[in-house]
C-alpha cells in the first residue's frame, strides 16, 4: 500500500497573521486531487507549509506523511521522504546548471541513505536526464543553462516538472504549474505528469485556477479553498461548475452557514 | 564529502591541514623588532654588495617616514616590536628535496608540494620563514635560458639583470609596506624567461611560515621577455598561533612586447597573519598580464594587484576572489593604470563573507591624458552568507582622456531564504544548498581558471571537470 499525506486541522500563520484556519485533506499515492480557490485564499501557503518553508508557522494541527509527523522534519528530509513541490514561482540560482543541480539533488538522496555512496554515475545520470527531457519535449540544451536564470515563465514551469520527473516523488504538489504555459506546453507537461502518476503510483495535489489542465490530468477529487479553509470537496464536476459560476455561490453559502448577517 | 561542501566549509579544517607547526630548527634568528642593525645583519648574512645594503637602509628611512595607512582596515594591532624580521631556516638552499632538512621537507611533503611539482609544474620553489629552502626547474627549461632561482641567487649570479629591474616597478617609496619590504626583503623568486620561450606548465613558489611572530618579506622579480609565456603560481599557509605574524611581499613583473604572463595566488594564511602585499606588472606593447588573486586566509589582507599598461596594445586582467570568515578582513581588489592609447583592462572581483567576515573591493582605474581609446570593465560582486557579515566597494576612477569606454558593475547579494528553501526542497541539506549557491556565484570566474596544479585551488573552486561537485 502506498503512502498518504494527511493534513489534519492545520492552522498556519505568516508573520503572526493567521492564513490557514483548519485545513483537512488526505492525498494518497495514486490519487489525483485538484485544489482551487480565489487569489490569496491560502493555497500556496498550504503548499509551502507542507514543504516546510521557515516563514510559515504551524499554530495548530498536524501533517502526517507515510505515518511520520512532518513537524519535526527539515525541508530536505521531507523531500528525501518523497514529497515534492513544483513552485508557483521557481527561484533563480545563478551559476548552477540544471544538470549540475539535478545530479546534486540525486546524489544528496543517495548519500543521505548511504553515506558511502559515490552518487549516480555520469552516464546513468545523463541517460536519465535525457529521457526525462525527451518526455517533456525539452531541448537538451536546457541541461547546460543556469537554473531558472533568464527562463521564460513557461520554461520555468517545465523545468519544475523535469525536476519532479527526475526525483520521482511519492506525493507531488504542483502549484499553478499550468499558469504561464502555452496550450501545447500545457498538454505536454500535463501528460508528462499523468504518465509519472501512473508509472510511479504518485499522488498529486494540483493547485490551479483553471479547468484546462484538468482535461489532461484528470482529478478524482476537487477541493475548494476559501479564506484558509477547504469549504467544498467533490468530483471533477466541481471544477466545471466553478469555471461557469465562479466563487460567489460558495461565499454566499459560507455566509449563510455561519455569520450573523 | 563533496567538493561543494569543501567549498562552503572551506576553512573549517584549516587547523588540521595547515595550522600545525614544526619544532624550531632555524639556523639563525635575529632578535625581535626592527632597526638599522637588524637591516645590516640581514644584508650581511646574505653577503650582499654595498649598494644593496645602502638601498635597504634608505628604504628603512622611507618606511619610518610614512604613516600607517588609515584609509583601510585597522592595522593598529600590528606591533613591529613583537615581530622577528629575519629567521634563517637552513644553511643553504637545495636543488633536491633530499637535501632539504628533514623537518622542513616533511612539512612540504604534508602540503603536497613535491608531489605537485612532479605532476603539474615546470619548476617549484619553497620558502620556509625567511628564506627559500628549495628551488628547481626542469632541465630543458634551464637549458633554454630560463632562470628560476631564489631572489638572493638572482642577485648573486645575475647582478646586472637584477639591478636593471629591482625597484623599478615598485620603488621603495611606493607605499609604507613596499618600503618595509625594500628594507628587509628576504626570499622570493627571480625569474627570467628569454624571448619567445613558452613555458607550458606553471612555475610555483610556496610560502610557509613556521616560527611564531615572524615577519616574512619575500621579494619576487619576474621578467617575461618579448613573445614569451609564463604562468607563475604562488601558494601560502601558516601555523595557527595566538600571536600575530606579518607577511609583506613585493612582486615586480615586467611583461615585454608581445609576451603573456599570468600570476596566480592562493593565499591561505592562518587567521593570525597580517598580509600586506604590493604587486604590480608593467605591461608593454601588445603584451598581456593576468593576475588571479585568491585570498582565503589571513587576519587582515590589503592587496591590490596592479597593472601598468605602458604601450599601445597592452592588455591586463585581474580576477580577484576573496573569502572572509570569522575575524577576517579581506581588503582586496586591483588597479589598472592606462598610460598608453589602445590599452584594455578588465577587473572581476568576487567576494564571499560569512560568520561576520568583512570584505572590501578597493579598486583604481586611472587613464592618463595621452591614453586614447582605452577600454576597461570592472565587475565586483559580493555574496553574504549571513546577516552578520559585511561587504563594501570603493571603486576609484580617474579618467583624463575623453575617448575612454568604461563599464562598471557592482552587486551585493545575500543567500536568500527562498534560495535555500528551493534547493532544500529538492533534498539538499542546508550545508549543501549553501555550497551550491556559493559555487554558482563563483562559476563565471572558475570557468576562466586552469587549476589542476594547486591543492588549495581545488578546494577553493570546484573543478570544471564533470563529477566535481557531486
Ligand atoms: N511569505 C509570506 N509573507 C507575507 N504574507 C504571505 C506570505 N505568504 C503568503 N502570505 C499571505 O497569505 C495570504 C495567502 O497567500 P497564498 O500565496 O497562500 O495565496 P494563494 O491561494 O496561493 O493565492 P494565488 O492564487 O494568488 O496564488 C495572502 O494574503 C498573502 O499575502
Ligand atoms: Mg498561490
Amino acid at each position: 500500500m502506498g503512502a498518504a499525506l494527511e493534513i489534519r486541522n492545520l492552522h498556519v500563520s505568516v508573520e503572526n497573521q493567521p492564513i490557514l484556519k483548519g485545513v483537512n485533506l488526505i492525498v494518497k499515492q495514486g490519487e489525483i486531487h485538484a485544489l482551487m480557490g480565489p487569489n490569496g485564499s491560502g493555497k500556496s501557503t498550504l503548499a509551502n507549509t507542507l514543504m516546510g518553508h521557515p516563514a510559515y508557522e504551524i499554530t495548530a494541527g498536524q501533517i502526517i506523511f507515510d505515518g511520520v509527523d512532518l513537524m519535526d522534519l527539515e525541508t530536505d528530509e521531507r523531500s528525501r521522504m518523497g514529497l515534492f513541490m513544483a513552485f508557483q514561482y521557481p527561484v533563480v540560482i545563478p551559476g548552477v546548471t540544471v544538470a549540475n543541480f539535478l545530479r546534486n539533488a540525486i546524489n544528496a538522496r543517495m548519500k543521505a541513505e548511504n553515506p558511502d555512496s559515490k552518487g549516480i554515475p555520469i552516464p546513468a545520470f545523463r541517460k536519465l536526464m535525457i529521457d526525462k527531457m525527451n518526455m517533456l519535449e525539452m531541448d537538451t540544451s536546457f541541461a547546460g543553462r543556469y537554473l531558472n536564470d533568464g527562463f521564460s515563465g513557461g520554461e520555468k514551469k517545465r523545468a519544475e516538472i523535469l525536476q519532479m520527473a527526475v526525483l520521482e516523488p511519492r506525493i507531488a504538489i504542483m502549484d499553478e504549474t499550468d499558469s504561464g504555459l502555452d496550450i501545447d506546453a500545457l498538454r505536454i507537461v500535463a501528460e508528462g505528469a499523468e504518465k509519472l502518476t501512473d508509472s510511479l503510483d504518485m499522488g498529486v495535489l494540483i493547485i490551479t485556477h483553471y479547468q484546462r489542465i484538468l482535461n489532461h490530468i484528470k482529478p478524482q477529487f476537487v477541493h475548494i479553498m476559501l479564506d484558509g479553509q477547504i469549504v467544498e470537496s467533490g468530483g471533477p464536476n466541481l471544477a466545471l461548475h466553478l469555471e461557469e459560476h465562479g466563487y460567489d455561490w460558495l461565499r454566499e453559502k459560507q455566509n449563510g452557514n455561519g455569520s450573523v448577517s | 564529502m563533496s567538493d561543494a561542501e569543501h567549498l562552503e566549509g572551506i576553512r573549517e579544517t584549516y587547523d588540521d591541514e595547515y595550522g600545525f607547526h614544526d619544532p624550531d630548527t632555524y639556523v639563525f634568528k635575529a632578535r625581535k623588532g626592527l632597526d638599522a642593525d637588524i637591516v645590516g645583519q640581514i644584508s650581511e648574512m646574505k653577503n650582499e654588495p654595498a649598494w644593496m645594503r645602502d638601498y635597504r637602509l634608505k628604504a628603512l628611512e622611507i618606511y619610518r617616514s610614512k604613516p600607517v595607512p588609515t584609509w583601510g582596515p585597522d592595522l593598529s594591532g600590528l606591533n613591529e616590536d613583537d615581530i622577528y624580521f629575519f629567521v634563517k631556516p637552513a644553511d643553504q638552499e637545495s636543488r633536491s628535496w633530499d637535501d632539504v632538512p628533514d623537518t622542513i621537507k616533511q612539512t612540504f611533503d604534508r602540503l603536497g608540494i613535491p608531489e605537485a611539482e612532479q605532476k603539474f609544474l615546470a619548476g617549484a620553489g619553497a620558502q620556509y620563514d625567511s628564506e627559500m629552502v628549495y628551488h628547481q626547474i626542469k632541465k630543458e627549461l634551464a637549458s633554454q635560458g630560463v632562470i628560476f632561482k631564489s631572489i638572493e641567487e638572482g642577485l648573486r649570479e645575475h647582478e646586472d639583470l637584477f639591478k636593471e629591474y629591482f625597484g623599478t616597478v615598485i620603488p621603495a617609496h611606493d607605499n609604507k609596506y613596499a618600503a618595509l619590504n625594500s628594507a628587509v626583503w628576504s626570499g622570493g623568486s627571480f625569474i627570467y624567461v628569454p624571448p619567445g620561450i613558452q613555458i607550458e606548465m606553471p612555475l610555483q613558489a610556496y610560502f610557509r611560515l613556521n616560527t611564531a611572530s615572524i615577519g616574512q618579506f619575500e621579494r619576487t622579480i619576474i621578467i617575461v621577455d618579448e613573445g614569451a609565456f609564463l604562468h607563475y603560481v604562488e601558494g601560502c599557509t601558516a601555523p595557527t598561533y595566538t600571536t600575530d605574524s606579518l607577511h609583506s611581499g613585493v612582486i615586480e613583473i615586467v611583461v615585454k612586447r608581445g609576451a603573456r604572463s599570468r600570476y596566480s595566488t592562493i593565499q591561505n594564511w592562518s587567521d593570525n597573519v597580517y598580509n600586506l602585499v604590493t604587486q604590480r606588472a608593467m605591461v608593454y606593447g601588445d603584451a598581456t598580464h593576468e593576475w588571479v588573486d585568491a585570498n582565503l586566509g589571513s587576519k587582515v589582507t590589503m592587496k591590490y594587484p596592479s597593472l601598468y599598461l605602458m604601450e599601445p596594445g597592452a592588455h591586463g586582467e585581474i580576477l580577484s576572489i576573496a573569502f572572509a570568515g570569522r575575524n577576517q578582513i579581506q581588503d582586496a581588489g586591483g588597479k589598472a593604470v592606462h598610460f598608453a592609447p589602445n590599452t584594455t583592462s578588465q577587473i572581476i572581483s568576487k567576494s564571499i563573507c560569512k560568520d561576520g567576515g568583512r570584505s572590501s573591493y578597493r579598486g583604481l582605474l586611472k587613464v592618463y591624458p595621452d591614453a586614447a581609446n582605452v577600454k576597461s570593465t570592472v565587475v565586483c560582486d559580493a555574496l553574504l552568507l549571513d546577516d552578520i557579515s559585511e561587504s563594501d566597494t570603493y571603486p576609484y576612477i580617474e579618467i583624463e582622456n575623453p575617448s575612454v569606454t568604461v563599464g562598471h558593475e557592482a552587486t551585493v547579494s545575500k543567500v536568500g531564504d527562498d534560495q535555500l528553501f528551493y534547493l532544500m526542497s529538492r533534498g539538499l541539506n542546508e550545508h549543501e544548498a549553501n555550497a551550491m549557491v556559493v559555487n554558482g556565484f563563483l562559476e563565471p570566474l572558475t570557468k576562466e581558471l586552469p587549476m589542476e596544479y594547486s591543492i588549495e585551488m581545488n578546494r577553493l573552486i570546484q573543478l570544471q571537470m564533470e563529477g566535481s561537485i557531486g
